[in-house]
């Protein structure tokens, strides 16, 4: 055989090689890291299995482009450690896009270094502000700010005209950073934090906490943490006949906590995702559509309520979605069209990405709602 | 609010936890006395009858009555599967590798308890109501009495059942030297069994009659049974009044300083406790000092 029939050959090869990917269409790869087990599985396991649901209602529809989506899925265990390694195998083993979570604040700074270097763009599904302040060039994300729900309740304490108040908070992630919130933005709004308590994450009686709070002045009181902690307060102040009015954090938005808290949560207020309350929202609410029909498509496959947490994981998927139905699919294109995403219409919120914010909402994205008769109801303002 | 009333709520407050870990502490003193092993799987056991009381309520639509007997029952089997499979093959092995085992029993159930069950939290309702008492001016709820009942009756049974039958004795004739007590004739194979058949009975009646206050998960075994752990040293590890009187003190301890100094240090008052009393009396407060056997 001449070396230019070899050569022939060869670049024929090497041609019919090439031309594979365009004829089977390979599936868009994309990573996605969420505490499934562990502590925050709370957070992971809705998020997981939201991101599943779209990801294959998408593929069902056609998929991206006529490519269908290949999520590839790591357990991290809410430990920053695995996320690391797990981001870390997403990047340069399975060689994904873009990657939506992790779950939690601390394993989102955990992965940011590594993120950054590898240009890979991340979707968060974490709520601390510090993922995207200040901004960083490849880190967007959908959870609400601490801050936002803050002022979301400071507005309202100042509307009804009360100043001090108490604040109870679980001495975990969550509480500590909604801590540092409620304490540093009290003085916005002429509120005096007149009593700082904290309790454990395992904690079963606060009844001591409860009772340093009723000898106080306080004319309200805040509580700060993820189930089941926050039920144990409301039925301790219960007990215990605090009658001022009882705050929460967005932690704890979801039927599980009306069930825990029982007749105690009579009262509650707190602000929440959008989610809870979708039936009761105007029908001119741009986001209802995709809330109702996210409760629904969830309840179906799952046979539990969705919930705001799952619903940061719908955000993510949908906005990789739309940034990559408007431009290519390469990870900087990709990139580049999250950051122009406007009015995007999520569960958390309408999003509205720039070059200085990358976490696209406004406190509109809370509303307040409050339990009535063992239902979330919409408080109207 | 008078400060007064405060104080009388701490102890109240601190009397109702402490309850609760004098009965989970109760666990941990038996098998400690029959066998000289600390079972840390014991809070497991708290949590397996919270857990499976729900279960039989939910699932099996049974009546409460019936789902807390078969919760006890159920945790009592696991108790004996335990003993058997983890315990018992282990004939010579030394009390640190038994009580490392456990360790890794605790693990084993609490990882198959969120497969089964999942890792919500679930409510229990309360036996008798919802509606706080009043006390001198401090509250607590029906369920309380409840928890305080069922601890007044155990140590009543235990005190019986060690002192006056014969079963009790040959369990504390085979804690006390168990050559011994196998050379005149007790099976000390069938009092090891014994012994964590009782504790887990314990434990999960602790678990059922604390559930409706404490809600319960998969994962709620692991505070309370270090909380029960602290109990039982703070009483010597015995099965009688010294660890009431330590769980009561425990709770009492952590109100009060939750309530008086900073609610940030409320489980670090119990650690310190703890590691106050492993060193300077690691009898217990109310331990008698053990003579050293020749």
């Amino acid at each position: 055989m001449s070396t230019k029939t070899f050569r022939v050959i060869f670049m024929f090869l090497l041609l019919a090689i090439m031309a594979i990917p365009a004829v089977a269409a390979e599936p868009v790869k994309i990573g996605a890291l969420f505490s499934i087990t562990g502590p925050p599985s709370f957070l992971g396991e809705p998020e997981r299995n939201t991101a599943q649901m779209v990801v294959d209602e998408i593929n069902k529809s056609g998929g991206l482009k006529g490519r269908k989506i290949e999520l590839v899925i790591y357990d991290t265990q809410g430990d920053p450690t695995k996320a690391n390694q797990a981001a870390t195998r997403l990047i340069k083993d399975d060689k994904v896009v873009a990657i939506i979570g992790p779950s939690t604040t601390g394993e989102t700074m955990a992965i940011i270094p590594i993120i950054e270097k590898a240009k890979i763009p991340l979707i968060s599904c974490a709520a601390g502000v510090k993922i995207t302040e200040p901004v960083k060039k490849w880190v967007f994300k959908t959870a609400q700010n601490d801050a936002l729900a803050v002022a979301r309740i400071y507005e309202q304490l100042k509307k009804r005209r009360i100043s001090k108040v108490a604040i109870l908070t679980v001495s975990d992630g969550f509480g500590s950073s909604g801590r540092e919130q409620l304490i540093s933005q009290a003085k916005n709004y002429n509120i005096q934090v007149i009593s700082d308590e904290t309790y454990g994450p395992k904690d079963t009686d606060m009844t001591a906490q409860v009772t340093k709070i009723r000898g106080s002045q306080a004319q309200a009181l805040i509580c700060w943490g993820t189930n089941p902690g926050p039920a144990v307060v409301a039925r301790n102040v219960k007990q215990l006949g605090l009658k001022i009015p009882l705050y929460m954090s967005h932690g704890v938005s979801s039927k599980k906590f009306i069930e825990l808290a029982g007749d105690a949560g009579e009262g509650i207020i707190l602000p929440s995702g959008r989610v809870l309350v979708a039936n009761f929202l105007p029908n001119s609410d741009p986001q209802k559509k995709a809330l109702i029909a996210y409760v629904k498509n969830y309840q179906k496959r799952y046979k539990t309520e969705g919930d705001h947490f799952g619903g940061h994981a719908w955000d993510a998927v949908m906005l990789l979605k739309g940034a990559i139905e408007r431009g290519d699919d390469t990870p900087a294109a990709i990139r580049d069209q999250l950051e122009q995403t406007k009015s995007f219409s999520g569960i958390g919120g309408i999003f509205n990405f720039s070059t200085q914010d990358h976490a696209g909402l406004t406190k509109d994205a809370f509303v307040l709602v409050e339990v009535k008769k063992n239902k979330w109801i919409l408080v109207k303002e | 609010m008078e400060n007064s009333d405060q104080i009388i709520q701490y102890l109240l407050s601190g009397l109702s936890n402490g309850s609760i870990y004098a009965l989970i502490g109760f666990g941990f003193a038996i098998i400690y006395n029959a066998t000289g092993i600390i079972n840390f799987a014991q809070g497991e056991f708290v949590m397996l009858g919270g857990m499976l009381t729900i279960f039989f309520l939910n699932v099996f639509r049974l009546p409460l009555i019936t789902a807390i007997a078969l919760a006890v029952g159920v945790s009592t089997a696991i108790g004996i599967v335990f003993e058997r499979l983890a315990i018992r093959p282990l004939k010579n092995a030394s009390p640190l590798s038994l009580v490392i085992i456990t360790i890794g029993a605790s693990i084993l159930i609490r990882g198959a308890a969120m497969l089964v069950w999942g890792k919500d939290t679930h409510a229990l309702p309360p036996f008798s109501g919802n509606d706080p008492l009043y006390l001198m001016g401090a509250t607590m709820l029906p369920q309380n009495l409840w928890i305080f009942a069922l601890t007044a009756v155990i140590i009543i049974a235990s005190k019986l059942f060690f002192h006056y039958t014969i079963f009790g004795k040959a369990m504390r004739a085979c804690a006390f030297n168990s050559q011994a007590a196998s050379l005149v004739g007790i099976s000390v194979k069938t009092m090891v069994l014994l012994s964590f058949m009782i504790s887990s009975a314990i434990g999960s009646l602790a678990g059922i009659i604390i559930a409706p206050l404490t809600m319960t998960s998969y994962d709620m075994g692991i505070m309370l049974g270090l909380k029960g752990f602290c109990a039982a040293i703070i009483g010597g590890m015995s099965s009688g009044l010294g660890t009431v009187i330590g769980g009561l003190l425990l709770g009492i301890l952590e109100s009060l300083g939750a309530g008086l100094i900073s609610s940030g240090y409320k489980d670090a008052i119990a650690f310190i406790i703890l590691l106050i009393i492993l060193f300077l009396r690691p009898e217990g407060v109310f331990g008698k000092k053990e003579t050293e056997r020749v």
